[in-house]
């Protein structure tokens, strides 16, 4: 589904990423983990296309899609979270979340000035989509016409999940899901995330620093360390590998 | 008042005038446009008609700066382009084309420049923001004013001196009074409202505001930056083409100096005081930027008594009323009048289980 090849990334003599090449399965969960500063965000960057890698592919479904700018990469099908919520907040969740299935709506400027007839059929249509689909999925239908700058941390987490999932898209890229959240929190947040790929058949890609969660639901990890990828593989084996232990908990004596 | 939601289908719970306060509000203010097409006296209809194409204008100028949050100060470069535009039509095609339907071309002619404009002008926006933008559409403003003026156009443009300016007619219906003008400008006023209302709620609008809000949060949406910021100056240069048509017909003679940075500042001056990212904003904007003025002006006449030496007095203070008023707004109410406006209509849908 996604695979990333020997990617480098350096913002002058800082080595955000070394050589970082992993795969992911499709329809399964995969984990990136590793310390602060590691390079996971950098990563989840340069997959979306905020950052051009110094050399390396990223390439999606087959297609390389390195040097596509990143809203070409989300009409592939690619959607993602941030790690601090990335909402818009002059509007409501309603709107955020129709803003997500931005590029498979088709109105112009001429039949949006005008509104009835194809626009307001769209419209129409995305509406019950997006109720059926999203709201009533993430069970968001009490919030719907809230500004979401009014929203507690939590929910806003999971407007902005709602707003990733309207695109249906192929590639779940979730930055810190659960950061800053609660063990309840965390659980709703970990169902949701199954269920989308139980329901939706999507491949989820995720950077979390909660090591329980990443071990729970997630089928490949990847560690990453000052850039470099030092252990890849099924949770059961990178749990007991020495260099991740290394990376975590520092070396024995 | 709210007695719980009714709403059986989505059609309904999109709809814009969701109670029936607004509803009121809307029916009396066409009600009131009706009354002053009707009974208004000829101060009435002036100052009527020059809100008008303000507010068609200022719309314009919402969208950019409201609504896509892109800082812009040339605007009254489009609204000039939008101008001449229309009196170089008519005065080239007006052979050609016959008389009645020349104004039906001449408008969409002049529409269609002005967004072309805009887009040159927008290009900027691509790579700059706030106060560097707005420094480069200002700029945009003294390069349009700049290549009217230049004796290579002045055969055109008539230059520093200005030209006169044509009588709309529509189909054989000459409107050369001012009533009737200010029935065009009223109508399309209307029209170039509902269109913006109609832009927001739609993936068009939504873009716009998406890339306000967060720009990074919305390229990841698939929105293309570049595209939809020039989309956003093009519609937002095409209002201000079209109050320039509009501003060209209502009066006998155009002049470079009408389109200078005063009016830019004025257009933007409207949209805060009005409330920006707000479909009514343009509208109480305007009402305010112009009837301000005009009461200092007529409550000064009455206690002074129209002596000279008084009314030298009067344009100063005319300024700085002005100026206090923006100030006071940016302080004591950023979101405008729409703003208040907002809470007086909830207040009364509320009525009486609470307020506010």
């Amino acid at each position: 589904m996604l695979a990333v090849q020997d990617l480098y990334l350096s913002f002058g003599g800082i080595k955000a990423l070394q050589g970082v090449s992993f795969a992911a399965q499709p329809g399964q969960i995969t984990a990136i983990i590793g310390p602060n500063g590691a390079g996971k965000t950098s990563l989840f960057n340069a997959i979306s296309g905020f950052y051009r890698p110094d050399n390396g592919k990223v390439i999606f479904d087959g297609q390389d899609i390195t040097a596509l700018r990143p809203d070409k990469r989300a009409e592939l099908g690619i959607a993602r979270t941030f790690q601090n919520i990335a909402l818009f907040r002059g509007m409501s969740v309603l709107d955020n979340i129709k803003l997500g299935a931005h590029t498979r709506l088709k109105a112009g400027v001429f039949d949006a000035l005008r509104y009835f007839g194809r626009a307001q059929a769209e419209e129409l249509e995305l509406r019950a989509d997006i109720e059926q689909r999203v709201i009533e999925f993430l069970e968001i239908d009490h919030i719907r016409k809230a500004p979401v700058s009014a929203l507690p941390y939590g929910l806003q987490k999971r407007v902005e999940l709602g707003r990733a999932l309207a695109m249906r898209p192929r590639l779940l890229m979730l930055d810190e899901p659960v950061a800053g959240m609660n063990r309840e929190e965390t659980e709703d947040m970990a169902r949701f995330i199954l269920d989308v790929q139980e329901e939706f058949g999507t491949t989820i890609l995720l950077v979390e620093h909660d090591m329980h969660l990443v071990m729970d639901i997630c089928t490949h990890v990847v560690v990453l360390n000052f850039g470099a990828q030092i252990a890849s593989g099924p949770p059961e084996t990178v749990r007991m590998d020495a260099a991740v232990i290394e990376a975590y908990l520092g070396a024995a004596a | 008042m709210i007695t719980g939601n009714l709403k059986t289908s989505y059609g309904a719970d999109e709809q814009v005038l969701d109670n029936r306060w607004k509803r009121l509000f809307l029916f009396s203010a066409v009600l009131g446009l009706g009354g002053i097409a009707g009974f208004g006296n000829d101060y009435i209809i002036l100052i009527a008609c020059q809100m008008g194409i303000m507010v068609i204008a200022v719309t314009g100028v919402n969208v950019v700066i409201g609504y896509t949050g892109l800082m812009s100060l040339g605007h009254a470069g489009f609204v000039a382009i939008g101008a001449y535009a229309t009196v170089i039509f008519h005065n080239a095609a007006g052979g050609i084309i016959p008389d009645g339907v020349l104004t039906l071309v001449a408008i969409p002619f002049a529409v269609a420049v002005a967004a072309l404009a805009g887009i040159v002008v927008g290009l900027p926006s691509l790579r700059v923001k706030g106060l560097y933008l707005a420094v480069a559409t200002l700029s945009a403003n003294f390069i349009i004013l700049f290549l009217i003026e230049e004796s290579f156009s002045a055969p055109w443009t008539g230059g520093m001196n200005g030209i006169n300016t044509p009588t709309p007619n529509l189909l054989g219906w000459a409107l050369d009074t001012r009533r009737e003008q200010f029935i065009l400008i009223a109508a399309l006023a209307v029209l170039a409202l509902l269109g913006a209302q109609n832009l927001f709620r739609t993936r068009v609008g939504r873009a716009f505001i998406a890339i306000r809000d967060r720009d990074y949060s919305a390229e990841i949406l698939g929105i293309s930056l570049y595209r939809t910021k020039l989309t956003s100056f093009a519609i937002s240069a095409a209002y201000c083409g079209l109050a320039g048509a509009l501003f060209a017909y209502f009066y006998a003679r155009i002049l470079p100096e009408q389109f200078e940075l005063q009016l830019s500042l004025m257009l933007v001056a409207a949209i805060i005081v009005g409330g920006m990212g707000r479909m009514m904003g343009p509208v109480f904007g305007v009402i305010i930027i112009v009837m301000v003025p005009e009461a200092i002006k007529v409550s000064f006449g009455a206690l002074a008594g129209g002596g000279a030496e008084l009314a030298m007095i009067r344009a100063p203070l005319q300024e700085i009323a002005f100026g206090a008023l923006i100030v006071g707004f940016l302080l004591f109410e950023p979101f405008g009048i729409t703003q208040i406006m907002d809470r007086a209509l909830r207040a009364l849908n509320r009525w009486p289980f609470a307020r506010g």
